[in-house]
């Protein structure tokens, strides 16, 4: 099965069509979702929590998939790729940092099995930790670093697209920003990011004044252009 | 006084003096055991005692063996419903069960007669299959508790690792198997403390009736190789279909709870 091209830039990255989604008891998670996420750069996904916007990322990479409607990844249904390829493609860095047992250097190598010290190294730099902690184990880290650590073992599947599910959510404000730059520079480097988050400072600090690089989720669905304003406007800190 | 293989109901009452010491230690330390313990000892004499009655039956050396093995597939379907009862919030288990038991009594079965360590007689195929299959039951509980358990607890290292691109059974790897060793666990640590400590059963029973130690323990140490083999067999046979019944086919682990 052949995989969608890379670098179309003028294909968006991904497109919600007519995406609903139910719980197994029926409830509505996501319903009837259109929407679309343009090539490169960072889109914020912002709404309230269990509004449905980590279920919305998730179908991104496949951790989830529709009940009915389409998720397209460069103009190709996701559904219709090889979910294990389209995962390494699209990388998830999760709320909590997950590191498995073992050391950072056993982190790494789950996701690349091949890879030696000095890929690591390289990759450690990236996300701002000295090569020292490929020896240092999960429970030796700040929670800081073990989310650089997760951003690091993300990054060596070399994805085109990485996915944050309020991953600053748990770090402290110097963390937070430090993530928050580190995937900033991850950006200019091509890469294209999906935020999502519920802190509309994060929301500006990310976009500036890109409002067209937000997607509020409320209640299950993405809202209008003039809702979402009103949702961004009523939350503003500078205009409360 | 009877022989030592025949106790006669005498001697089933008199054992009955040390439950009596149990209802009175129940009921000196407030425990409110006595009823349980009661109904427990009444349970067992009635189960056994129609068990002996049917096995008289089947026994009968004009009987054909053909009761014998149904009398096994009969004890197959229990020991499902029995997990079931036991494990019933694990998702899909009673096929499972269904499944592992009947492994069990084909592999074991298959081993003690195809290298004819025991005859195949009424008489050993029915002790043998519940040997094999009764010990495996407890094993297959906390094997399909312990899946269901720790893909739970860490779903979100599982996801992690699905969200690196690695497969369902390589995600699943380390909980599977951290799943298994606890369950397979009990089995080796009684196997090796087998003698020093207790005597198991088949050998007490064969010495009790008379057979010298030596041949008692030849076939003890026999049937404790069975029962570890047919614990390993069930535990995995349900420990790793279970676990693939938790993904679907595109890797994904089974919703159990809204995500956000």
């Amino acid at each position: 099965m052949s995989e969608p091209a890379a670098s179309d830039p003028t294909t968006p990255c991904f497109q919600f069509v007519d995406v609903s989604l139910q719980a197994p008891g029926g409830e509505a998670i996501l319903s009837r979702v259109d929407a679309s996420v343009a090539s490169g750069g960072v889109t914020v996904l912002v709404g309230p929590s269990g509004s449905g916007k980590s279920t919305l990322l998730r179908l991104c990479n496949r951790l989830e998939v529709p009940t009915t409607g389409h998720v397209l990844f460069r103009g190709r249904d996701v559904a219709g790729l090889d979910p294990l390829a389209h995962r390494r493609r699209v990388g998830m860095v999760f709320q909590r940092p997950t590191l498995f047992a073992g050391t950072v250097r056993d982190n790494l190598l789950v996701a690349e099995p091949g890879g030696t010290d000095e890929d690591f190294q390289a990759v450690l730099e990236r996300v701002v930790l000295d090569g020292s902690f490929l020896d240092h184990t999960a429970d030796d880290l700040s929670v800081g670093e073990a989310q650089r650590a997760c951003i690091a073992r993300a990054l060596l599947t070399r994805p085109e697209v990485l996915l944050m599910d309020e991953a600053t959510s748990a770090l402290d404000p110097d963390a937070r920003r430090a993530i928050e730059r580190l995937a900033l520079d991850l950006v200019e480097g091509g890469l294209t990011l999906l935020w999502v988050t519920h802190d509309l400072e994060q929301v500006r600090r990310l976009i500036g004044e890109q409002i067209d690089r937000v997607l509020v989720v409320l209640g299950g669905r993405v809202a209008a252009p003039d809702e979402a304003a009103t949702f961004l406007a009523d939350r503003d800190p500078d205009t409360a | 006084m009877e022989s030592a293989s025949s106790i006669g109901w005498g001697g089933l009452v008199a054992s009955l003096t040390l439950v009596v010491v149990a209802l009175v230690l129940s009921w000196r330390m407030k425990l409110g055991l006595e009823r349980s313990m009661l109904w427990s000892c009444a349970r067992a004499g009635v189960q056994l005692l129609l068990t002996g009655w049917a096995l008289t039956l089947v026994l009968k050396p004009e009987a054909s063996i053909a009761w014998s093995w149904a009398w096994v597939v009969a004890m197959v379907g229990v020991a499902g419903l029995t997990v079931r009862n036991r494990a019933g919030d694990v998702p899909s288990i009673l096929p499972l069960a269904l499944i592992a038991t009947a492994t069990v009594g084909a592999v074991s079965l298959g081993v003690i007669f195809g290298f004819h360590i025991f005859p195949i007689e009424s008489r050993t195929v029915i002790p043998l299959a519940g040997m094999m299959i009764g010990n495996s039951m407890t094993s297959v509980v906390v094997a399909a508790r312990r899946v269901t358990g720790e893909l739970s607890d860490k779903r979100l290292e599982v996801e992690a690792r699905l969200a690196l691109g690695l497969s369902w059974k390589e995600a699943s790897r380390p909980y599977l198997r951290e799943a298994m060793r606890t369950a397979m666990i009990p089995q080796i640590e009684s196997t090796k403390a087998v003698g020093l400590v207790f005597l198991p059963g088949a050998m007490t029973g064969l010495i009790l009736a008379g057979v010298s130690p030596v041949d008692a323990v030849q076939v003890q140490l026999a049937l404790m190789y069975l029962i570890l083999g047919s614990v390993a067999t069930s535990v995995t046979v349900v420990a790793v279909g279970l676990t693939r019944r938790l993904f679907t086919d595109d890797s994904r682990l089974v919703r159990l709870v809204r995500v956000g």
